[in-house]
């Protein structure tokens, strides 16, 4: 179990010279599900390519459950892919799409058929066998392609945003299928997108990419409730990115404001970055709060209210909270220890990359 | 205002001259100089002479044909395989001679072929015997293959660029090595394309009078040169006209063929 | 590494086949080439470089009338093509299935039909309607050819083309022609200027259909050149299509390297 099943080693790529990955690491332990986020041209994508055999990466090694396999073409390679527009067969019927690899691998007659009910029933399309692909709807064409990939019982299954094309309550519904797939047949999945959200929702491990460096990788909590940099918590929900100075270990002082936090080792009076969280913010009476502001703007979200307090320093702080304060109310600001991260500032853009990639 | 109006004029310019003057062409063919009814037109194509003419025509065209098609499909493939940007400047190279009068180049060819022509030039020169190339049927397929090649080559690379690269990924994904890629996925999904270019070849080599005129000698006859002769210098229009008929019934297979494989016009060559 | 070695090996007999077919392509015209600057008449003598034949070509009046006559109906039935042709595409693209399939069954006869047939049965309409063979029905024959080849450039661009913005526009305030002109044509501008280009080449070309549809005294280069088959051609005609061959590279090559506007 120790050993990784897929490791990607200093991997390089650019198209055109662009650079579009960088000296890129990164392990993937069997059975997990795995999510590259990250805004479009992050190098995600090609990521991806790269581990299926669509692409030569410029330098660096891909190995697969100890063997290298750089420079293995896709039809040797023990892993299979969902396309982002599916890419389905439309010469053949839907029986005939999923049968596609079994055949080529010469598998006998009753077992393919046998894969295909199974591979229909697992995606919830029985009977579906002689249905032409053009009559499928988006959401049934994605489960037709999910069928074709796993009835070759690929160890690994990589999956190029195959949600992008639904609408909102498919790709919902999706998102609880695949987590539903991938604990019935106990595969790795490697997953694109980058709607941060589905990440959170389906992922073992998140990787954040950002122009073809990795920002940060670990468990969806631990990206949510620890970013490690500005790009992180920005990518990943909304939060308040504020400048702050660290004035000992557990003491940051936000525009003159003292805070107590759990954060430790960065010095005496350092200019940090924090990030807190809308709804980790608690509106009290301005005379209780850490800094006294007023509401500037009040909008009714469903599940919450979405605020903003502007503090005399002229910051507008983006407040989640189920109570509600009405418009040129003044109020005061409080968080909790534990809700405050705090973050080294960035000597330059070009280390913000860099630095989270030893 | 109707915009169905606008199709007036096209409406009547295409009665005009294309339904009257195919009806013209049946009107001619099924009646003799007089003007009474008779089929002898139509059944003089089983006299040897055109009989003949009509077989040297199918046989030379299907030849020809085949040759355009081995030919084309594999440059398809590559133009393919280079993908959009450059593809699109060599394609432009590849379509560049069919701007030159199609006349001259293939009277070119007759330099090229002739008895002390060009190649046979090159031979002597490498020692090598002379070869009798012109006016013979092969000079005929040659002149057939260099005209019409484009026709085939356009409606299959369009076809194939038309292809998703990802269709193509998910067959090798699922373990399909280039040649099952070609057999299983390409070749299936270009068949529009492939029967568009096969009608587009087969129908002017069927009915070419030029091509056999200038590259075959005034010995070979294809049916083209037969209708050709009985309206310019024969002066027997029906007998021309009925031969048209039957020459008609190939070019109706052909439609039925594009009507029944590309559905959706996706294999033209424009 | 041995894929990549593959991939190169590959990539060399792709290169060699490319070459090969255009060797073929290009041998006619080198042929012409060569052959317009040879002093010898004969077709396969080299009797020396001359320039003789580019002189004489401009100052045969037989040449000259033929390309006058050639690019003229050329150039009008291009134009009226594009005028019928637009036009019918916009009637069919907003006519029901049935009669729009009718339609476009009619469009694709001429390109499907053998040439020899359509130009013969032009010929017995002229003789029946009594029209004199001549100019006129030359630039009829080529104006009925033309017509689909602009309906079928003009279709695709009407069909991409958003229904909205014409409606927007008529919602506006403008009247439907004037929507018409302000706001679908631009859209369609590209299909019907390749609608003229296509036409216009397709009507330079052609040899079949005006040989049965000419009179006694009018050619087309095209008609020329066939009629002069028997006696030898003259090299000018060479001398021609050689400057027509390098007019017609120079515009690619202007139009393919020219900066082009992002889409």
């Amino acid at each position: 179990m120790g050993q990784p099943l897929i490791d990607l080693r200093n991997i390089t790529k650019s198209f055109d010279g662009t650079m579009v990955l960088d000296d890129l690491n990164l392990s993937v332990k069997e059975n997990t599900f795995v999510t590259l986020l990250g805004p479009s041209g992050c190098g995600k994508t090609t990521t991806l390519r790269i581990i299926g055999g669509f692409e030569r990466p410029g330098k660096g090694q891909v190995i697969f459950d100890g063997q290298d396999i750089t420079n293995l073409p896709p039809n040797k390679r023990q892993l299979n892919t969902v396309f982002q527009k599916y890419a389905l067969f439309n010469h053949m019927s839907i029986a005939e799409n999923i049968a596609f690899g079994l055949k080529i691998k010469n598998k006998p007659k009753p077992y393919i058929q046998d894969k295909i009910k199974y591979a229909l029933k697992l995606v919830n399309l029985d009977g579906f066998e002689n249905r032409s692909v053009s009559s499928l709807s988006g959401g049934q064409q994605q489960r037709i392609a999910i069928a074709r990939a796993i009835v070759n019982e690929p160890r690994v299954l990589l999956l190029d945003e195959p949600l992008g094309a639904l609408d909102l309550k498919l790709r919902q519904d999706m998102q609880y299928e695949l987590i539903r797939l991938k604990n019935e047949l106990g595969i790795t999945f490697i997953y694109v997108t980058h709607d941060q959200e589905e990440a959170l929702t389906m992922s073992d491990t998140i990787v954040v990419m950002n122009q073809g460096y990795i920002q940060q990788m670990g468990s969806p909590e631990n990206i949510y409730n620890e970013p490690e940099n500005a790009f992180v918590a920005d990518f990943i929900g909304e939060s308040n990115i504020v400048p702050g100075i660290m004035l000992r270990d557990e003491l940051v002082d936000i525009f003159g404001a003292k805070f107590a936090c759990v954060d430790k080792g960065f010095g005496i009076n350092k200019p940090v970055d924090v990030v807190i969280r809308p709804e980790d913010i608690d509106l009290v009476s301005p005379d209780q709060g850490s800094i006294a502001g007023v509401v500037t703007h009040l909008i009714f979200k469903g599940v919450h209210y979405e605020m903003e307090v502007m503090t005399p320093d002229g910051f507008e702080w983006l407040v989640h909270s189920t109570d509600m304060f009405p418009v040129g109310q003044n109020v005061g600001i409080h968080v909790d220890p534990f809700d405050i991260q705090i973050m080294n500032k960035p000597a330059s853009e070009d280390e913000e990359a860099v630095g989270i990639n030893e | 205002m109707n915009k169905k109006l606008l199709s007036g004029p096209y409406l009547m310019w295409m009665i005009g001259f294309i339904i009257i003057p195919l009806a013209l062409i049946v009107l001619y063919g099924v009646t003799d100089r007089s003007g009474s009814f008779t089929l002898a037109n139509i059944i003089s194509i089983t006299t040897e002479e055109h009989a003949k003419a009509l077989w040297l025509s199918l046989l030379l065209s299907f030849v020809s044909t085949a040759l355009c098609l081995i030919l084309a499909y594999p440059l398809a493939m590559i133009l393919r395989s280079r993908g959009i940007g450059q593809g699109s400047f060599i394609v432009f190279i590849f379509i560049l001679p069919m701007w030159m009068n199609f006349l001259l180049r293939t009277l070119a060819w007759q330099t090229l072929l002739e008895r002390n022509g060009v190649i046979n030039g090159v031979l002597s020169t490498l020692r090598l015997p002379s070869l009798n190339l012109i006016n013979t049927p092969g000079a005929i397929i040659l002149g057939m293959v260099y005209n019409f090649l484009p026709f085939m080559v356009l409606p299959i690379y369009n076809v194939l660029m038309k292809i998703d690269d990802n269709v193509v990924n998910a067959a090798r994904d699922l373990g399909a090595n280039s040649f099952q890629v070609l057999i299983r996925i390409l070749l299936p999904l270009s068949i529009p394309g492939v029967v568009s270019g096969i009608t587009m070849v087969f129908v002017p080599a069927l009915t070419t009078f030029v091509i056999s005129n200038l590259l075959g000698g005034s010995k070979i006859l294809l049916i083209g040169n037969v209708i050709e002769q009985e309206f310019t210098k024969g002066s027997n229009w029906n007998l021309g006209s009925g031969l048209s008929l039957v020459l008609m019934v190939f070019i109706l297979i052909s439609m039925a063929l594009i009507a029944k494989y590309d559905k959706n016009g996706e294999g033209t060559a424009f | 590494m041995t894929n990549r070695k593959i991939g190169f090996i590959k990539r060399i007999i792709q290169d060699f086949y490319l070459v090969i077919i255009l060797v073929f392509l290009y041998a006619p015209i080198a042929t012409m080439g060569v052959l317009s600057f040879n002093s010898s008449k004969s077709r396969t003598q080299w009797g020396g470089f001359t320039m003789n034949w580019y002189t004489d070509l401009f100052s045969s009046s037989t040449i000259m009338t033929a390309l006058y006559n050639t690019l003229l109906i050329a150039f009008l039935s291009s134009l009226i093509a594009v005028i019928i042709g637009t036009a019918a595409a916009v009637a069919i693209n907003s006519m029901d299935r049935v009669p729009r399939s009718i339609l476009m069954g009619i469009t694709n006869i001429p390109m499907l039909n053998a040439d020899i047939v359509t130009g013969i049965s032009l010929m017995l309409a002229f003789i029946a309607f009594g029209i004199s063979l001549g100019f006129q029905t030359i630039l009829i024959a080529h104006i009925t050819f033309n017509i689909p080849y602009v309906i079928l450039s003009v279709m695709p661009k009407l069909k991409q083309t958003d229904k909205s913005t014409y409606e927007a526009a008529m919602d506006l305030g403008a009247t439907s022609v004037s929507a018409f002109f302000n706001v679908v044509f631009p859209d369609i501008l590209p299909g019907v200027l390749s609608g003229f280009l296509l036409a216009f080449t397709m009507s330079l070309d052609d040899f079949i259909i005006t040989h049965f549809t000419r009179g006694a005294g009018i050619n087309t280069l095209s008609t020329l050149i066939y009629s002069e088959v028997r006696r030898g051609i003259k090299p000018s005609m060479y001398a021609l299509s050689t400057i027509i061959f390098i007019a017609v590279l120079v515009l690619l090559l202007i139009t393919n390297f020219a900066p082009k506007r992002k889409k």
